[in-house]
């Protein structure tokens, strides 16, 4: 049985990208704090903290949950995968990012961490989405800036889809 | 926010779970999904002094044809119900609400069973246990028994579950029909269902019809309703009678007004399925 009490800071172990981490957690800690202020992966957003936004979306053994209703010591001996593993070291970003890119799927950039591993999740259960399917997975985060069509447009690009004329939500 | 401080303490085992249920009571809540619990203790709406995850129970991951029933552990996720490759065959209904439940990514954590203990008016699993007539399966040091979805769920966020008990599954009867419907209003998909309507046809016009969101548990009615015109004024009648409540998503008067509008479409829907 695992046991952390209320004032005790615990050693966390996971991989992170691959790679093992390790930090002192209390029991509340949230795997987003734990990744951004114990961690220093600042790449993964925080927004409104209680699972409505989405900006701190990552993958824990492959599948995508909000970090922020996660406690860091759930994430004991898992894999968690976030928008640092996407492009190549050398920095060269990946099919679905330069998908953002090229179709503005982002203006302030603060949602996109979330949104792109959600898809991340999503194209590999279901590599050929129609647009009503991304739109549905898109409804699991708010994002300010882009009104929505140019990321659709970009994750339709990145999955060889085209877009849907009956659309109710477009533009 | 953050949470207040708490101890969280991971069992190895349902029989450990429910002796720490035993020894916390009430000072203890139980983790599985955290897809609600969580975002309150954020909130600090909820504070409890001990956390109990269940999540990595292997005992309770799975789904099972037991009898007239399938059962669900109190470990599987929404979506690992929705991905169920038996789910349109024997559970349509579910095959029709999982969808509406929440979005991809709080599916692919929250559990059946937590949406089923959270017990909230306008959730579409617990309003799914009801319409079909299911039961919840507890576990206590005092032993297991089966509480009826109606007897289960007593009111807003409130549960006939004792402190010392753990929801260990919940039970759906296999569906013996494919005539179903289900349709919720939301302010945007994923979001608190303002109604939400179930509706399964038994034989000819004989139906179950589930009502979310009107009442402060779901109310569940069975009928016969010959074609749209008697649905309106079916549904018209039940629109006042359950009356529907005001707060931040939707007025009584909008709830009440909504029913009388899908209800009928439901039920329509339905009727259009073939045997």
């Amino acid at each position: 049985m695992r046991r952390v009490n209320k004032d005790e800071r615990s050693r966390v172990r996971f991989t992170l990208n691959g790679r093992a981490v390790s930090g002192d957690a209390e029991s509340r800690m949230l795997l987003t704090d734990f990744l951004r202020h114990v961690i220093g992966a600042t790449g993964t957003h925080v927004g409104c903290e209680h699972g409505v936004c989405g900006c701190c979306t990552v993958l824990i053994d492959g599948t995508a949950v909000r970090g922020c209703l996660t406690l860091a010591v759930q994430a004991e001996g898992r894999a968690v995968t976030t928008v640092e593993s996407l492009a190549s070291p050398d920095g060269t970003l990946n099919a679905l990012q330069l998908a953002f890119q090229q179709h503005h799927a982002l203006q302030c950039g603060f949602c996109t961490p979330g949104i792109l591993m959600s898809f991340t999740d999503y194209l590999a259960r279901n590599p050929h989405p129609t647009e009503d399917e991304i739109r549905e997975v898109l409804s699991g985060h708010l994002c300010r800036c882009t009104g929505y069509a140019g990321i659709v447009a970009a994750v339709l690009a990145a999955s060889g889809g085209t877009p849907n004329p009956e659309s109710r939500s477009r533009t | 926010m953050k949470p207040r401080k708490f101890d969280y303490v991971r069992p190895d085992s349902v029989d450990e779970a429910v002796a720490l249920l035993a020894e916390y009571g009430d000072a203890a809540s139980v983790l599985a999904g955290g897809q609600s619990l969580m975002a309150m203790m954020n909130l600090r709406i909820a504070e409890p002094a001990v956390l109990i995850d269940i999540a990595r129970l292997e005992e309770l991951d799975d789904i099972k044809v037991a009898g007239d029933a399938v059962e669900v552990g109190a470990a599987v996720t929404q979506n690992r119900l929705k991905e169920w490759p038996e789910l349109a065959a024997k559970l349509p209904l579910l095959a029709a609400a999982l969808p509406f439940v929440g979005h991809f990514q709080t599916r692919n954590k929250g559990t059946v069973c937590g949406s089923i203990a959270h017990a909230d008016p306008s959730s579409e699993i617990p309003l799914s246990l009801a319409t079909l007539g299911g039961e919840v399966v507890l576990r206590s040091r005092r032993g297991t028994r089966m509480l009826a979805a109606q007897d289960f769920q007593r009111g807003m966020l409130t549960t006939a579950r004792e402190p010392d008990e753990l929801i260990v599954a919940v039970r759906f009867p296999v569906q013996s029909t494919r005539r179903v419907a289900f349709r919720e209003v939301a302010r945007r998909h994923g979001d608190f269902a303002m109604v939400a309507v179930a509706v399964c046809i038994e034989n000819d016009n004989a139906m179950r019809i589930g009502v979310g969101g009107m009442a402060d548990r779901p109310a569940v009615r069975r009928a016969t309703i010959d074609g749209v015109a008697d649905a309106r004024g079916f549904f018209d009648s039940l629109a006042w009678e359950l009356e529907g409540y005001d707060d931040t998503h939707a007025s009584a008067r909008l709830r009440r007004d909504l029913l009388r509008r899908v209800g009928p479409l439901v039920v329509e829907e339905a009727l259009r399925c073939a045997a």
